[in-house]
């Protein structure tokens, strides 16, 4: 590992984080962060700019010794959205709400009593999630059509805010999450910042590509690929996503961030707008895993207003530092080994499980039989459980209502027909077909037995000593939007979700983490799943793995001039994986 | 008109009936003799029992009717079924609407303890087998009052099945027969209400009312064991003296806080049963046992006339005194049912089941409940007979009418006259004069303390019983007494009955 100690206890010494945050700056960076450093009139003051290439934690630990302030970090984040704007990772951007908030968090911090590691901390919010006074569209008509404003705060976002966090805005997704690739919304598509990085910039230089380089980004992953693309670009530390069946992984792994689908029951749904209320969580997009474990600790626990909540009190999520995994075992899924799978992913799992076993960890394949039948049974009782949810939005009491008022069931009929996409009304109809009387024993009892099966097989791998799985958590690394627009959504949807679904279906935590970049210079990532309520224990893995890939920080210096000396990490190695 | 010939049937009868000469259309089956106890295990439709009429004529033909209720009862509990809102009758439109109830999204349902209990209770009190694990489903249908497009209900696991309402009657001469009857319980079902819809014809358009959106249900299904309009309104009655006893509904049907669908249908005695019809929304007991009759007495003479009776829905029309078909019904609707994902199973537990250390708010013991259950309606019957050697009857009237058996309790205590007595003041004297004012009992300007003053007068032979009589013939046609009357203060009524006495007496002379 290519760590310089001497620079790295500088770094402890400046903002005491005792176990290098997970998010490993490389020596080159840590050279650049400090030179950056202008001691001001007060002393030791960090200059902004400094900070938004930062974890959640290190910021944290800035804010708490004054180095910055809430308002000039808040600041700083909105001069960056507005700098991304083209990204279209925000679809509402909250800066009155924020700079109070802020504003707030600054008078708590001059009297001493900040609320925790979150106050002052800038965040962003999936668009699907209520939030009481600002707008939520879901990026459908739907709700966009009359502005819907929820009356209420989702119990997520809720706690975010009394721990002092700052709700920059609301990010961009597919039209009510259905989507993978995050370009299927009514705002139109999130691009990925790594289209714009130096690291993919350069590679795509050299092999000379004489396209259209405007037109050749690439999409984010979805459907919380706002969220994603709006911790990526520097624009908050810390964002919601929603996880049904890999939306918040899949473009955590796209956009080279951790992404983390907490045990379903830990983390309540309420004021989640909706997918499939069975496999539905929100999830955690950060730069870290550490950071990922700060936002768990806060979210995680019992909500009396979601009845699918675990009562058990929940312990803050602290990660201890793993440095033996030799007692850990490590199961292979057999099945995850599609043909689809690209070479380049396929050969970072297999350097993954290379690495666990040369640490001394047990590297064991092991079989989940039932996996080829998740994709199907998934999108029957995804469709189903859509078809349900999606009766509310009859244009009576919210959202879009069409002009017509011959009949209720006219108004009914065209509301919904203007309101939702494709997309939507498409499983819509496929779900009210699995659901109808006739069909229901085929279709929707069969998927649920399926989905049992599927949950079994997890559980049968982790009585038998497993501890994580370690798998893919896409195909590929992202590929531009020309390319994934020739398939339509279902089937997009279906493979890109192959990794991650059955985790939804059985409730199991996991956590996509990054590991290095592609040969064209794009992140990739792997995915951890653990045992039911075993998330702590998820992260602890993923912490260590995270610390010894050290995945490169992106280079976004060409997109942001203006921020340039944050984002200039000119030495970094692209891929710096433990040799 | 159908339903004044069908009132003529007597309970418990299976209708015979003669379409032939288009005069004697119906006939009187044989008295009892109809508790035919036939059944096919758990299958919802039981052999109706039915009685053959006596020598039939040649071409006459006999017809069996079979009625089945499904009995929705508001379930008596501060706050609705799966949110804080509160429940109250006739509050400002929209007032008692919490964002669940109006269906925002992302908002989730979270069970009432209450309601819970209330259904526990009311299983319980009817015999029921109690679930100790139920699980809730969505019943979809887009209906405007209907704000999320489904409904909360437990179609699949409800939480008490296989019960029992014995309900009876007073037949025969004099009606001083008392003849018990048994209707199965199928099921008893949580369930949430819906909005109300108010229909402004005029400006065509309809308001929406979303007070009770949410509140809770309990759904009772009865099985088909009933074959009459009278059988079935007894069986209601019965109902809702025990949901009242119990609490868990005021099952006030004018408030529609109890209402009834009727499933009938009709068919020839030892033939397969006949295509049924749902009435809907049966508001009182009165239009129940008309709306069943009429509808018996239509499908009969539909299938007389070569016709075919419709799976439909209708309701009744209490100003024609008809059902009609409901429009916007029409279609077979497809429910789509699906379990509810957002509330786990139900579970309930018993002394033996209770988990060790279980926080006390957080489970539901049904043997607790056991405990708590109060005093039925039949075995406070049953004790006014034993105790007072009163009429099964008389026992009847005394809890039917609501506050009479309270009353006669208040007098009976306070008077040291012969319960018989008593009970023929209160029931005849007390109701007949009540009922021809047109009065509740709760609205009786006689308070319990002057009747019990009276009849101890009366036992004492201060005055003699004609007299006394005669005394309240006088109070009912006197509109001065009665203005009187009304007056709270007990005294004056007794000496304006003393003054009347001595009236009369002289009078007499």
């Amino acid at each position: 590992m290519q760590f310089d100690q001497s620079k790295c206890s500088v770094l402890k010494g400046f903002v005491t984080i005792k176990d290098g945050c997970a998010h490993v700056v490389p020596a080159a960076a840590v050279d650049l962060y400090f030179c950056s450093v202008s001691p001001g009139p007060c002393g030791g003051r960090l200059s902004t700019r400094t900070m938004l290439g930062r974890t959640l934690r290190e910021v944290s630990a800035a804010l708490k010794q004054g180095h910055i302030t809430p308002t000039e970090l808040c600041q700083k984040c909105l001069s960056i959205i507005k700098k991304t704007k083209f990204l279209n990772a925000y679809i509402t951007v909250s800066e009155e709400v924020a700079l109070k908030q802020a504003e707030e968090s600054e008078k708590r911090y001059k009297k001493g009593h900040s609320l925790g590691d979150l106050d002052g901390i800038p965040i962003a919010v999936k668009d699907n999630f209520s939030t009481s006074g600002i707008e939520t569209t879901c990026a459908s008509n739907m709700l966009r059509g009359k502005g819907y404003v929820p009356p209420y705060n989702a119990t997520v976002v809720q706690k975010l805010l009394d721990q002092g966090a700052l709700l920059m805005g609301k990010t961009n997704l597919d039209e009510f999450a259905m989507g993978s690739g995050s370009t299927d919304g009514v705002f139109g598509p999130v691009k990925n910042p790594w289209s714009y990085s130096k690291q993919y910039r350069e590679k795509r230089k050299q092999k000379s590509h004489c396209e259209n380089e405007d037109s050749n980004w690439l999409i984010t992953g979805g459907s919380s690929g706002g969220s994603a693309a709006a911790v990526s670009a520097f624009t908050c530390f810390a964002a919601l996503g929603s996880d049904t069946g890999g939306s918040t992984r899949n473009p955590a792994a796209h956009c080279g961030l951790v992404g983390l689908k907490p045990s379903y029951g830990l983390v309540s749904r309420h004021g989640l707008i909706p997918l499939v209320n069975s496999m539905d969580v929100p999830g955690i997009l950060t730069r870290c895993v550490d950071d990922a474990a700060i936002v768990l600790g806060v979210l995680a626990g019992h909500d009396p207003k979601d009845s699918t909540t675990i009562q058990d009190p929940v312990k803050p999520f602290v990660l201890p530092s793993l440095t033996d995994v030799s007692k850990l075992c490590i199961g292979i899924p057999k099945e995850y080994l599609t043909p689809e799978l690209s070479s380049e992913v396929r050969s970072l799992w297999s350097k993954a499980a290379n690495l666990f076993e040369s640490e001394g960890a047990k590297v064991i394949e092991v079989s989940l039989p039932h996996t080829s039948y998740s994709i199907v049974c998934y999108h029957v009782l995804c469709t189903s459980e859509v078809a349900s949810n999606m009766a509310r939005f009859d244009g009576l009491e919210y959202g879009h209502r069409c002009d017509i008022d011959v009949s209720t069931e006219a108004m009914y009929a065209a509301t919904r027909r203007e309101g939702f996409n494709d997309v939507v009304r498409g499983r819509i109809l496929s779900g009210n077909f699995f659901l109808l009387k006739e069909n229901y024993e085929n279709y929707f009892v069969k998927a649920q037995k399926v989905r049992r099966l599927i949950a079994n097989d997890f559980v049968t791998v982790f009585n038998s000593g497993v501890d994580v799985l370690l798998t893919p958590t896409t195909l590929s690394e992202a590929v531009p939007y020309t390319e994934f627009i020739k398939e339509d959504n279902r089937t997009r949807s279906a493979q890109d979700d192959i990794f991650t679904q059955a985790a939804n279906m059985a409730g199991l935590p996991a956590v996509s983490v990054p590991m290095a970049l592609s040969n064209q210079g794009l992140p990739i990532g792997l995915q951890f799943i653990g045992r039911a309520f075993c998330d702590q224990e998820l992260l602890t893995i993923a912490k260590w793995f995270e610390k010894q890939v050290q995945f490169p920080v992106i280079q976004l210096q060409e997109l942001m001039d203006d921020c340039s000396s944050v984002f200039e990490n000119e030495k970094l190695a692209s891929v710096s994986l433990k040799q | 008109m159908a339903a004044p010939m069908l009132r003529l049937c007597c309970p418990g009868r299976r209708w015979a009936l003669a379409c032939i000469d288009g005069c004697s259309r119906h006939r009187r089956g044989a008295p009892n003799g109809c508790t035919s106890s036939r059944r096919r295990g758990q299958s919802s439709v039981a052999q109706q029992p039915f009685i053959t009429a006596q020598k039939p004529r040649k071409g006459e033909h006999e017809w069996a009717a079979v009625v089945g209720l499904e009995i929705h009862a508001q379930i008596s509990s501060k706050s609705k079924l799966f949110s804080g809102s509160q429940v109250h009758f006739a509050a400002p439109p929209n007032s008692l609407v919490s964002f669940f109830d109006a269906s925002l999204p992302g908002t989730l349902p979270v069970l009432n303890r209450r309601c819970v209990e209330a259904a526990v209770m009311t299983g319980l009190a009817l015999n029921c087998r109690i679930n100790k694990k139920s699980l809730f489903d969505r019943k979809h249908y887009f209906y405007a009052d209907l704000p999320a497009g489904y409904q909360i209900t437990q179609q699949r696991l409800p939480i008490a099945v296989n019960g029992s309402l014995v309900y009876s009657f007073c037949a025969g001469k004099n009606r001083s027969q008392v003849i018990n009857k048994t209707a199965r319980v199928k099921q008893i079902q949580l369930e949430q209400d819906s909005g109300k819809s108010l229909h402004d014809d005029l400006r065509s358009q309809t308001l929406i009312d979303l007070n009770r959106a949410g509140v809770g249900l309990l759904e009772v299904v009865l099985e088909p064991d009933m074959s009459c309009g009278e059988e079935a309104a007894t069986a209601v009655r019965e109902l809702q003296l025990i949901l009242q006893a119990l609490g868990t509904s005021q099952a006030n049907m004018a408030e529609g806080q109890l209402r009834v669908d009727a499933n009938i249908s009709v068919h020839h005695p030892g033939e397969p049963l006949g295509v049924r019809t749902e009435v809907k929304n049966l508001n009182s007991a009165r239009f129940l046992a008309k709306a069943i009759d009429y509808e018996i007495q239509r499908q009969i003479n539909e299938l007389e006339n070569g016709g075919e009776i419709l799976n439909e829905t209708r309701s009744f029309d209490s100003k024609l005194g008809c059902t009609i078909p409901m429009r916007d019904k029409e279609g077979k609707q497809d429910y789509r049912f699906m379990p509810e994902p957002n509330l786990p199973p139900l579970l309930l537990y018993d002394t033996e089941s209770l988990p060790a250390g279980a926080d006390p708010q957080q489970v539901i013991d049904i043997d607790r409940i056991r405990e708590q259950l109060p005093e039925l309606p039949s075995v406070t019957r049953e004790k006014l007979v034993q105790q007072y050697g009163m009429l099964p009857e008389h026992s009847f009237t005394l809890l039917n009418e609501v506050g009479l058996l309270e009353f006669f309790q208040n007098v009976m205590k306070e008077t040291r006259a012969e319960p018989k007595k008593v009970t023929s003041w209160v029931l005849n004297t007390l109701l007949g004069f009540l009922k021809q004012q047109n009065l509740a009992v709760s609205e009786s300007p006689v308070t319990p303390s002057a009747l019990a003053e009276l009849l101890n007068l009366l036992d004492r032979k201060a005055i003699s019983s004609s007299a006394a009589k005669q005394t309240d013939c006088i109070l009912h046609s006197h509109q001065q007494c009665v203005k009187l009357l009304v007056s709270p203060h007990p005294r004056r009524l007794l000496l304006l009955s003393v003054f009347l006495i001595a009236d009369i007496l002289v009078g007499v002379k």
